[in-house]
């Protein structure tokens, strides 16, 4: 059986791509998955209708954080609607290797941070001067075993 | 209770035991199938399948007031894997046998019809910190209604519960505790409690025990006479049973004293327009058509384990519970949570490895056919108490073997290798 966890996934996990905090972030939005505990952030910067920088923050099992990586290393610098028309397909063959319908949702945790912080973005005129922090979720749940 | 005192020297031949099970031949790509899940469901022999496969060929048809043939086989021999549960845990009398869906149905029962009479504002539930959530909730839920407090009995770092803080508990609330909810082998940690002086402490201020079973009953002598406890409840299918099935034994008064829990066909005597009248136990709560061929297996699995034996499935398990605690704490990195010796816990190992997140673990030992559960396993007071958002988790039963263990740490051992780089 070819593994999952070969040595691309492994290497973006652990030499994660555009992993970080921006200063001034057009947008940043978090969710968490309270039931394995997996946590991404982003923050994103949106200029002149692409999506110019992005960096994402987290923890979690090695999908989630992986999977951050490749699709953060695969959409900065493209047009937003490129990136927004950018699909669970999209990620999966990112990644390359099929997935266990338990374990899509780690992969897809990444994929909807960055399409809910595009559409905050979107909802606030596309360059708010503010950072928006749409969502925020409890980090003491955090793994700390 | 013969949990943790069984020293018997029965044993079981497990080579004849995995010949009863067909799933166990199956593969997982090119490996045999290695299956450590069984605190979340057993498999099943061959007998209890084929007494579901039985039933839906020749004499499926509702039980009760079917005035043919069939309908009155089914009705016979749903009354009888009633009185096989009832052998099975030493209940005296089938009347205090109620079939359910499972554990949390039985708790959910109490909680309901026995909480709505019997719990008043300030009244005090206790539970403990390594409950499941179906021993949570439902109590949590009938608190909030009947304005009552939740108390719980604190968890020790080696998994044990800390009875002077729960005899703290009683001194300070005394007859305001209405009942005490415990677990008797902790589904996360293994840990067999004390149940018998956890009962015995609670009926001293007037209060009942209610005992989940669903881990103990499956792995070792049970009676109810020894636990001397008001409730017990527990699934069929973590104990070869088929999944939909449960039970809730409780003591005879107690269960005659209560109002039903759901209302509908098969629990009345007489029903009017505006009121009725309620059965005699066990029919006053079991409402609706009941899952005949699922209790009908469920007796069958009684059978089975009683011709194994159940002080000889206890046997076996501690064997296999010392062998994987010596294997596993010999993994480099590997945190095993819960009591140190095979004697105060059952086969149910929690662990955590380096920082491998477990749900990597899980998904790195299903690729060697390995199959463990991830995640907080319906405790989540309890990873709290630990600092922990998940575990591995590995369960043995009669089927499992100290080659299965071995495969467990080889694939522990390439998860590390893995993750090393």
């Amino acid at each position: 059986m070819d593994s999952f966890y070969r040595e691309n996934i492994m290497d973006h996990y652990r030499n994660p791509r555009h992993r970080g905090r921006l200063d001034a972030p057009t947008v940043s939005h978090e969710e968490l998955n309270p039931l394995c505990g997996d946590m991404i952030h982003m923050d994103l910067v949106i200029a002149d209708g692409r999506l110019a920088d992005a960096r994402f923050d987290g923890h979690g099992c090695a999908i989630s954080q992986a999977a951050a990586s490749l699709l953060l290393e695969d959409v900065v610098g493209k047009g937003l609607a490129e990136v927004r028309a950018y699909d669970r397909d999209d990620l999966f063959e990112l990644l390359g290797v099929p997935l266990s319908p338990a374990r899509m949702k780690c992969a897809l945790l990444s994929l909807g941070v960055l399409r809910a912080g595009l559409h905050a973005a979107t909802d606030n005129g596309g360059s708010a001067a503010t950072p928006v922090v749409a969502a925020t979720a409890d980090r003491a749940g955090s793994r700390s075993g | 209770m013969a949990l943790d005192t069984a020293a018997s020297t029965a044993t079981l031949d497990v080579v004849a035991v995995r010949a009863d099970f067909p799933i166990l031949g199956e593969t997982v790509g090119d490996k045999p199938l290695t299956y450590l899940d069984s605190a979340a469901s057993s498999q099943k022999p061959e007998a209890v399948i084929r007494a579901l496969d039985d039933y839906y060929r020749r004499y499926n048809a509702n039980v009760h007031r079917g005035i043919y043939q069939i309908s009155e086989r089914a009705t016979a021999a749903y009354e009888e894997a009633r009185h096989k549960v009832a052998r099975f845990i030493g209940a005296a009398d089938n009347r205090e046998v109620i079939f359910t869906r499972g554990t949390t149905e039985s708790i959910n029962l109490v909680a309901y019809a026995w909480g709505r009479a019997n719990v008043r504002q300030g009244d005090v539930i206790i539970v403990t910190e390594m409950e499941h959530h179906s021993n949570l909730v439902p109590w949590q839920i009938m608190a909030q209604e009947r304005g009552a407090l939740i108390e719980a009995i604190p968890v020790t770092d080696e998994g044990r519960l800390d009875l002077e803080a729960y005899d703290r508990l009683l001194a300070r609330h005394g007859g305001r505790v209405k009942l005490v909810a415990v677990t008797h082998v902790s589904n996360t940690l293994g840990t067999v409690n004390p149940v018998r002086e956890v009962a015995d402490r609670a009926r001293a201020v007037g209060a009942l025990t209610l005992v989940d079973g669903a881990q103990s009953v499956p792995h070792g002598p049970v009676n109810v006479g020894d636990l001397g406890c008001d409730f017990l409840a527990f699934s069929g299918h973590k104990m070869l049973g088929p999944m939909g099935i449960g039970v809730l034994w409780g003591k005879r008064a107690i269960l005659e004293a209560m109002p039903p829990f759901n209302g509908g066909g098969s629990m009345i005597k007489r029903v009017a327009l505006k009121e009725s009248t309620y059965a005699d136990l066990p029919n006053k709560f079991e409402a609706g058509t009941p899952s005949t061929g699922d209790a009908i297996a469920l007796g069958v699995a009684t059978d089975y384990l009683t011709a194994l034996g159940m002080e000889a499935v206890r046997a076996h398990e501690r064997d296999l519970t010392a062998y994987a605690l010596d294997r596993l704490r010999a993994i480099g990195g590997l945190t095993l949570y819960g009591p140190p010796t095979a004697e105060e816990r059952t086969g149910v190992f929690s662990f955590t490895l380096d920082d491998i997140h477990p749900h990597d673990l899980a998904s790195i030992l299903d690729e060697d056919g390995v199959c463990v559960r991830a995640g907080h396993h319906c405790t989540q007071p309890l990873m709290d108490r630990f600092g922990l958002t998940a575990t591995a988790r590995a369960s043995v039963y009669v089927y499992n073997t100290p080659e299965e263990i071995d495969r467990l740490a080889a694939a522990l051992e390439r998860a590390k290798a893995i993750f090393a780089f």
